[in-house]
């Protein structure tokens, strides 16, 4: 790193503000010294300069080009508070392990975001600035959303405990299922699966991601259907059900259209995708919230950018925006199934999507304390490749308040889905109920599972079917600060 | 049928040692124990009648199965659930909440379909039991 002496900044006028470029460093963007207000906006980036680049000039730039910095020198800068409205960088640390990589704490003033505005906040803070050539790769690790920017936003529109008491449905996970295939049925074929899925036991079906309005199924064939399949079920259980409906559309005014039709058929809950976009998002939530519906989020798009460790936002950013764009569930991670997910990282994820206050965790990617001051909590839901098999390492690492979606799990099973759902559900009961008992689970999970399926014909069943099937590849998104890399399961 | 309500109905009824444990783990969690019991076990009858407040000041699992024992005697063809508060900021709702006493046939719901405007059904969800008055539907 170079002596302090070259990274100062320029104070004087004539000097600052001669025209011509000069390094960001020196412009006001590296200020070592600044402590940040308790209304500033952090952001952590992992920084990759090109060869050659000095790392504080690397990250100044950074924080340069997500506030108030063109590429040169401009005069107009002092018709305005500039030097508050400047982002600061005021810390720079080398990665663990990762020569060439640098993490970049930066402030920015609050006046600087529009409140209430994920696209504002994203369109400062992620907008130009990953393009920037003299960085290789640029990565946003994670933010602390001041208590002020916070309350600027109503956060979800339900949240888990409402949620919970909405559905009538307290001390287990809650379980789901992704209708399968995900793509071709017609709307009759697949209201039968939502039936058999929720009669045999599950709280929930879903709508994939990509299954919005087809040849093979028009949207509102679907929605009725499903809620034939619904209401049947909930009469043959006595039990309160839902199907996230799926209103991703190609306009806003379509997807209000949907929404509104599935608020008219009584369904309880709706699902969007990421890739619909953070304005969209918020437009949902507060439909939501004025309509006493549940938002499902499908982070469907999301590993183009939080996958690689190097380059992109993680996910608990995303998750962090999600919880104040208002969404109730979104996905983030199973740990044990087929997507990726480093066990301490997801449980990061979790932390920030259920918890009210964060303190600093390294261990689990967390490097900001963040105070959601009472933000309702978002439901995580766990998905993807996940069978009840694992159902003991499940409630271990993801506790109650999740939802399990077993699609594969539950309409793959030999019997058929109300047997697969069964299955699931006496799974689940039988483990949370040893746990609540004093149980080791890690350890008797497999003795738990096998005693129950003494009884339930079902459950071994699916034990016998997919009691082995295990998911061990090396996660990507991995923690910086353990001591050694973690097993994915 | 045998309504599903409640986070152990999939399991077969729980023995009283079963539910002791369970409150015991409620009790060490700091949660508030109750009882309510109904007579209409419609889904979205939020507000079953209340056996006495929850037992905020209880610690002993033994006194609580013993308020237990008193609410299936007074109430024996009934529902009755076990509640636990939580009173912590951010939560202050339930925790748990399963079935531990059934009336001993479940008739079941009848599901009624008004056809209304275009393909729309209006669904009404309604427990056979419910055309008698309360305190008759399960004797």
């Amino acid at each position: 790193m170079d002596t302090p002496v070259i990274n100062l900044p320029v104070v004087d006028g004539n000097s600052r503000y001669r025209a011509g470029v000069m390094e960001y460093r020196k412009m006001g963007y590296w200020e070592p010294d600044y402590e940040p207000k308790i209304t500033d906006v952090i952001a952590l980036f992992r920084v990759t300069p090109q060869d050659g680049v000095d790392p504080i000039e690397a990250a100044a730039a950074v924080a340069g080009e997500s506030s108030t910095a063109t590429w040169t020198v401009v005069w107009t800068d002092r018709l305005t508070a500039c030097e508050k409205y400047r982002a600061k960088c005021f810390r720079v640390d080398p990665v663990p392990n990762a020569p060439g990589s640098h993490f970049a704490y930066i402030a920015y003033d609050l006046d600087l975001f529009e409140p209430g505005s994920i696209a504002n906040l994203t369109a400062s803070i992620i907008g130009n600035v990953f393009g920037f050539k003299p960085l290789k790769a640029l990565r946003l690790e994670d933010m602390r959303l001041p208590v002020a920017y916070v309350k600027t936003f109503d956060g979800p529109a339900t949240g888990i405990v409402v949620e919970r008491e909405r559905l009538d449905k307290f001390g287990r996970p809650l379980l789901g299922a992704t209708v399968k295939p995900k793509l071709g049925l017609s709307g009759r074929n697949y209201g039968r699966v939502v039936y058999e899925a929720l009669k045999g036991g599950l709280d929930f079906t879903k709508d994939d991601e990509n299954i919005n309005s087809q040849p093979f199924m028009h949207w509102r064939d679907r929605y009725l259907y499903c809620m034939e399949a619904v209401n049947k079920a909930q009469a043959a259980t006595g039990e309160v059900k839902g199907t996230y409906l799926n209103v991703t559309a190609g306009t806003m005014e379509e997807m209000y259209k949907r929404a509104e039709f599935a608020k008219e058929l009584g369904s309880t809950i709706v699902m969007i995708d990421l890739i619909i976009g953070y304005t969209a998002i918020e437009s949902m939530s507060k439909w939501c919230r004025q309509n006493d519906m549940i938002l499902h989020l499908h982070r469907a798009g999301h590993g183009t950018y939080t996958r690689q460790k190097t380059h992109g936002v993680s996910f608990r950013v995303i998750a962090k925006w999600m919880r104040l764009a208002g969404v109730d569930h979104i996905h983030a991670g199973t740990v044990v199934g087929k997507l990726e997910g480093d066990p301490k990282t997801t449980a990061g994820f979790y932390d920030i999507l259920r918890e009210d206050k964060n303190p600093v965790c390294l261990e689990h990617g967390v490097f900001f304390e963040q105070d959601w001051a009472s933000t309702r909590k978002v439901m995580p839901v766990a998905s993807g490749g996940i069978h009840l098999g694992q159902m003991h390492e499940l409630l271990h690492l993801l506790k109650d308040d999740v939802i399990l979606q077993f699609g594969g799990g539950t309409i793959g099973h030999p019997l058929g889905i109300a047997a697969g759902a069964t299955a699931n559900r006496v799974a689940l009961e039988a483990m949370v109920l040893a746990r609540n008992e004093g149980r080791d689970i890690m350890r008797e999970g497999p003795d738990i599972l096998n005693e129950a399926g003494k009884w339930c014909l079902p459950l071994r069943q699916a034990l016998d079917t997919w009691g082995d099937v295990t998911f061990n590849y090396a996660s990507t998104d991995t923690p910086d600060f353990v001591p050694s890399a973690t097993p994915a399961y | 049928m045998r309504i599903t309500q409640g986070c152990f109905s999939f399991l077969p009824d729980l023995t009283d040692t079963q539910i002791a444990k369970q409150i015991q783990y409620c009790l060490d969690n700091g949660w508030a124990v109750s009882f309510e019991y109904t007579d209409d076990p419609h889904p979205r009858n939020t507000y079953w009648e209340m056996w006495g407040h929850p037992m905020f000041d209880i610690r002993d699992a033994k006194a609580v199965m013993g308020e237990l024992a008193e609410c299936r005697r007074m109430h024996e063809e009934c529902y009755i659930r076990l509640c636990a508060f939580d009173s912590t900021h951010t939560w202050e709702s339930l925790r748990i909440s399963f079935i531990v006493q059934r009336p001993s046939q479940e008739p079941g719901f009848m599901l009624t379909r008004q056809e209304t405007g275009g393909r729309n059904i209006r669904y009404e969800t309604r427990a056979y039991v419910v055309e008698k008055p309360e305190g008759e539907r399960y004797v």
